[in-house]
């Protein structure tokens, strides 16, 4: 069965979307992330959606959902890359995605995870008042 | 009908010559179109003229018509690009009543009434072929007004870039739906291409800052948000501050700033910049940028 790589990366969790997504992957995903953070102890997840060029209602909250999963089991979620056309779509559906992180490249998605993990660690609340 | 057709084709040679003659003692703007072109002109539309007649139909609109209507309407559309007004057009086909009216008297002289049927005929034709003119006229200038209203908005979003990962876009003019939506991909698009963190987008160029206005700004940002840059609203005037707490309009997810110079310097620190000057009271105070590492 079709199903979206989860990649580890230390303590980071790495998930590039390179197809269309549709519902079923989605949930799938979903399921996927949470197993493997509880399973490997990560502390932040990453999701690069630049090849994504087509998204719904549905594929932006599940952007949020996963992002709000992982805050429960203790990680931060960063979403990057995201597409002019799909940012415009999703606006204009609504959805803002307020819990969800946002960077421009995968480069400064890792620096941002980075620093929020550190943050996590040494006890800071700063990160959660922020998000 | 068939009476106003019989009398044009018959007096085709001559309605043209006085059309013609008339309207070279009438021409106003010789300086816009030559006289033998209007000359050209003439005969065509007149050819084209007794072409419908003969079709044996009164109505413009119908398929004998069409040759003539085509031709009016390039005609018209050429001179409305020249610069005439749609009065001058309208007298071009209008001043052939004379010749045509002149011909029908000379024709139907002995009878009062077929007189009155033709003429009354004649001026509902050329009304309606002079009103055809009109209409490309007013066509041709309204397709140059949307026209420039596309240049207009591709011109007036122009994105700027400030410095290593921090643009600039400053709005002039009312920001309404349309406006929005281009200037929102213009910014998107660029801030991908420069990958650039931070964008400041200044309003002072903006007359008024309504809730429609606001909220557009408001989506713009977050779009920004979501793709991962962070945006800065400046040159919020004192009026426009004004206007935003009383419409209750809620901007405390944004940084707002009173001048862009300050957006910039704020845009610089969140980058890990800092402009320190070199000495004081150098020539010009310049001041050079350094990178903060850690």
């Amino acid at each position: 069965m079709e199903r979206i790589p989860v990649l580890r990366m230390g303590s980071l969790l790495l998930i590039t979307i390179q197809v269309d997504m549709h519902d079923k992957l989605a949930l799938q995903l979903q399921e996927d992330v949470t197993q493997k953070i509880s399973e490997w102890g990560s502390t932040g997840v990453l999701i690069d959606i630049s090849s994504l060029e087509i998204v719904d209602s549905f594929i932006g909250r599940m952007l949020a959902n996963i992002a709000a999963m992982s805050r429960v089991l203790g990680a931060e979620t960063v979403v990057v890359g995201m597409q002019p056309a799909v940012a415009i779509t999703l606006v204009e559906l609504g959805m803002s995605l307020p819990g969800v992180r946002t960077a421009l490249s995968v480069e400064a998605g890792m620096e941002l995870l980075y620093g929020a993990v550190a943050g996590l660690q040494s006890g800071s609340e700063d990160e959660f008042v922020q998000a | 009908m068939s009476e106003l057709a019989d009398i044009i084709s018959r007096n085709e040679e001559q309605i043209r010559t006085e059309w013609i003659r008339d309207m070279a003692r009438s021409l106003q703007r010789g300086d816009l179109i030559s006289k033998t072109e209007l000359e050209e002109q003439s005969k065509a539309v007149l050819v084209a003229v007794v072409k419908g007649v003969q079709s044996g139909s009164n109505d413009v609109s119908s398929p004998g018509w069409s040759g003539a209507r085509e031709l009016l309407q390039q005609i018209s559309a050429s001179r409305a690009r020249q610069g005439f007004s749609p009065v001058e057009v309208a007298t071009f086909v209008l001043s052939l009543k004379q010749p045509i009216f002149s011909a029908i008297r000379h024709d139907l002289a002995k009878s009062q009434d077929k007189l009155f049927d033709t003429v009354w005929s004649a001026t509902e034709l050329l009304d309606r072929l002079a009103l055809t003119t009109t209409e490309a006229v007013m066509n041709t200038r309204e397709e140059l007004i949307s026209r420039q209203q596309l240049e207009l908005l591709e011109l007036s979003t122009p994105v700027v870039k400030l410095w290593d990962g921090i643009l600039a876009l400053p709005i002039i003019g009312t920001l309404d739906s349309a406006r929005t939506q281009v200037v929102m991909e213009n910014l998107l698009q660029t801030i991908v291409a420069t990958n650039s963190k931070y964008a400041i987008i200044d309003i002072t160029g903006v007359p008024t800052v309504d809730t429609l206005v606001a909220q557009h700004l408001l989506k713009t940002i977050t779009a920004a948000r979501l793709m991962g840059a962070e945006c800065i609203i400046s040159g919020v005037r004192p009026q426009i501050a004004q206007t935003i707490v009383h419409l209750g309009i809620n901007l405390e997810d944004v940084v707002t700033k009173a001048k862009l110079s300050d957006a910039l310097a704020l845009a610089l620190q969140r980058s890990g910049r800092t402009v320190v000057r070199t000495s004081e009271g150098s020539n010009s105070g310049r001041g050079i940028l350094s990178n903060r590492e850690g």
